[in-house]
Parts: C-alpha cells; structure tokens; sequence
C-alpha cells in the first residue's frame, strides 16, 4: 500500500529560508541546506522548495542554490520559482531534483506545460494553482506570488493542465497560508473532485489530524504543509519538526 | 572501486551520484566505451520511455560493451526503474526489443474495477516483501520502505529472479536479481537510509 506523502513545502528568498502568513510577511526561519539535513534524519517523504521571489524579479531558478539543496537530499525534491525554460528543467533535473511545480508560466502559457511534459513526462511536472475566496466566497486564482489577481475559472483551469500533461496538482490556498487553522477542505474537494491526477493539498495545517481530513473528505493525494514544521509554541520560535512514522500511520490509519 | 553510472541522455544522475558520495563512493557519470571498460560496478539509471532509452543505448554505441562487461566478463550491474525494464526481453511501452538478460517483459499497471481509484504512475512511499534473501537485502533497516514513480512492471518468468514484491493494487515483482545483474523498480537514491543501504550494498558486497 502506498503511503500518503506529507511534505514539508520550504519558501526560499534570497539565500535563506522564510515563512509567509496569507504569502505576506516573509519571516526569517533559517538556512535551507541546515534544514534539509534536519528533514533527512527525520525521513521526510519528500520536499518542495519555492523560490518566492524568482517569477516577481523576473530571474532565472538559482542552479547554485539547487544544486546545494539536492546534493543534501536524499529524498524526492520538487523546485519551483520561475520555471519558464525547458532546457532550465534539465539543468534542475541533472542537479538531482525529480519534478519541477510551475505556477505563474503555466497560466501565462500554458502550452509551455505540454512541452515540458512530453520532454520530461508527465510524472515530473507538477502544476500549482494557488487560490483565494473573494469577499463573496468565489474561488479566484493569483498568479505571481499572489499578486495577480487571474479571470480564471478553479475547475476549467485545473482540468486544463491536467489535460496537457501535469502530472499532478499542487494546490496552496493562500487565506489559510501560514495561519495553521486547518486546510480549506472545500477547495480541495473541488479539485480533487474534477481531476484523476494526485492533488496535493497545501496551506492551513497545524496538526497532524488535519493532514488526515485533507485526505478523508477532501480526497487529497498527498499533504503540504510549511509552518507546522518550522515553527513550534504559540509564540512560534523557529525548531524543525517532522512527524514520526508511527504518528502518521495512526493518523491516516 | 570504480562504479560508473552509465549516461545515455535518460534521467535523474546526479542524485545517483549525490548518494554515492553519501557512502564515500565517487561515481562517475558517463557514456564513454572506455570508463565502462574499466568499470567495477555499472549502474543503470532512468527515467522515461521503454524506447527512448533502448534507442539511446543503440545510438550511443553502448549495446556491445554492456554485453561484454555484463553477459561475458559478469561485471555487477544494477538497473533502477527504467533502467532495470530494459533488461527484459520487451514492454509494452514500446516497440523495441529490450537487452533480454533476464527473461521477463514489462507490462502496464491494470486494475479491475475494484482498484479503479488506484492511481497510475504508482508514485510515492511504498514496502518491500522480501521474497529472497540476498546481499542486496543484506542487515537492511527494519519495515524497509522505498520511493517509487512508474506506470509499468516486470514480470518475471523466473519466480526465482524475484527478490522482493511490493503491493499497488496486485503484488508485483520490486526487485530481482539474476547472478550479476540486479534490479530495483524503487529509487534507492531517493529512499533515505534503506536506498543509501542498498546502495552500499551493490558497491561494497555485490
């Protein structure tokens, strides 16, 4: 039987490692490399790393920065942060990570997702989809970081990139977003709902039983999560935290 | 020790090579006639297709030196995911003829309607059946578990060439050995201290 993947999803700016509420307010929570180590002797089941500010300032992925990141982990790793060349892809795929998560490019051209994936197939293409409720309660997808505001429908759009070959979807709700009050459960079920491909749900969890709901009733795949494993006590001091693996079988058993 | 890690322009190297180093081993990442020739242990990486990697072998002009090392001179040779398919003889991914070292083809996952959920690639963390003990295997961590990411399988005609199975939907073949050729369908240089152990195992024991 396949375990369900809990993934610690990093934010890297500039050199260092940060953490967002509502992707604002990037705080300050360590060295990336250090981190990684930390989550090899934890045995995490896989790692995101994204560049925030890669797609915002209009530069490249940082190769160095990746290729110190991949040389440490001994675990899958997905990058994203301004992935916007095929032949980019490669170079992240040689320095040892094995998916790349395009965002922003994906919505500009989504063509681009097609190519990438019929090079590299589709099982290392991820395409993530960040979302906010409006004040009405519609979901609306942002593009850049969050900046954007997009026309797009949440379910025409997912369904699009699985279509031209996303291998699997990974869905951050922005409102929950380093607020630890739980996943949106509904976002998900729609998602989850409209495509066969692994959705990984991401934004909102601060305890390991919401990883189990996520599954449960919002029929994720896989779970993210980013402050409920860099930040401990209500005053969140910075300590990297990784559940053990007897504390997530009970959880999703 | 002198392990190359054969470059044919399909998959993931580097973390190939990341996990040697890990074990003090420095791999080298190559294609060329004459490091293969002097290589002590060969490891078969890749990602992608059935074709696409036996074409790569072809055009690269590797098919008659990994003969002679792995058939003739019985140099160990470990294949992981795509790399351990193309040892069959065929797959139904493709057309063309595998290298046909251990008698055994490569079929899709295919689920009856109870399984209908189960998700194709099988990608993520999955468990290991020992089937028969080996020096692959050898003081390997308790509850082994290995990451995984392929549509497709061997089937082995030989049940005595499988070492381990592993259960998505149906068990199937994860492992298999046949004397100095060995598979993995998981990727040890993902799957943390029991991928670094078996990795250490096919360099140092194998």
């Amino acid at each position: 039987m396949l375990k369900i993947r809990v993934i610690p999803c990093l934010l890297l700016k500039g050199q260092g490692l940060v953490k967002t509420v509502r992707f604002k307010k990037p705080k300050y929570v360590g060295d990336p490399i250090n981190a990684v180590k930390i989550f090899n002797d934890k045995e995490v089941d896989e790692l995101v790393f994204l560049d925030i500010e890669a797609t915002v300032d209009g530069r490249k992925p940082s190769f160095k920065l990746i290729s110190e990141i991949a040389s440490e982990c001994f675990m899958p790793l997905s990058y994203g942060g301004g992935v916007r060349d095929l032949d980019d892809i490669k170079t992240i795929f040689n320095l040892g990570a094995e998916k790349v998560i395009i965002n922003s490019y994906a919505i500009e051209k989504p063509d681009f997702v097609r190519e990438a994936s019929g090079r590299y197939g589709n099982q290392s293409i991820v395409v993530a989809v960040d979302v906010k409720r409006n004040p009405f309660g519609k979901h609306e997808i942002f593009s850049l970081g969050g900046r954007k505001k997009t026309k797009l429908n949440l379910v025409d759009h997912v369904k699009e990139m699985e279509k031209l070959g996303a291998g699997e979807i990974f869905l951050n709700s922005i409102d929950r977003d380093g607020t630890m009050e739980g996943y949106d459960i509904e976002i998900i079920k729609r998602v989850t709902k409209a495509v066969s491909i692994p959705v990984i749900a991401c934004g909102g969890a601060g305890k390991i039983t919401d990883f189990a709901e996520a599954v449960e009733k919002g029929r994720a795949s896989a779970v993210a999560a980013g402050s409920m494993f860099v930040f401990h006590g209500k005053h969140r001091a910075v300590l990297i935290t990784y559940p053990s693996v007897q504390e997530l079988e009970e959880a999703f058993s | 020790m002198k392990v190359v890690i054969i470059d044919y322009g399909s998959g993931n190297l580097g973390s190939i090579k990341n996990m040697l180093r890990k074990i003090g081993v420095e791999g080298i990442i190559s294609s060329s006639i004459s490091d293969i020739e002097k290589a002590e242990k060969l490891i078969l990486p890749g990602v992608g297709t059935f074709d696409h990697g036996m074409r790569n072998l072809g055009l690269l002009g590797l098919l008659p030196i990994l003969e002679n090392k792995v058939i003739q001179k019985k140099t160990p040779i470990l294949g992981v995911c795509l790399g351990m398919q193309m040892f069959a003889r065929k797959s139904q991914e493709g057309e063309s003829r595998g290298l046909g070292w251990i008698d055994a083809e490569v079929v899709r996952f295919m689920f009856d309607d109870r399984e209908r959920h189960l998700k194709i690639p099988h990608m993520g963390w999955n468990l290991i059946k020992i089937e028969k003990e080996d020096t692959l295997f050898r003081e390997m961590y308790p509850k082994p578990r290995f990451y995984f990411v392929h549509s497709y399988h061997m089937v082995c005609r030989n049940e005595s060439d499988i070492l381990t199975k592993t259960f998505h939907g149906y068990e199937f073949a994860s492992s298999l050995r046949k004397e100095n050729i060995y598979g993995v369908q998981f990727h040890p240089e993902k799957s943390h201290k029991f991928g670094m152990k078996l990795l250490d195992n096919f360099v140092a024991l194998c």
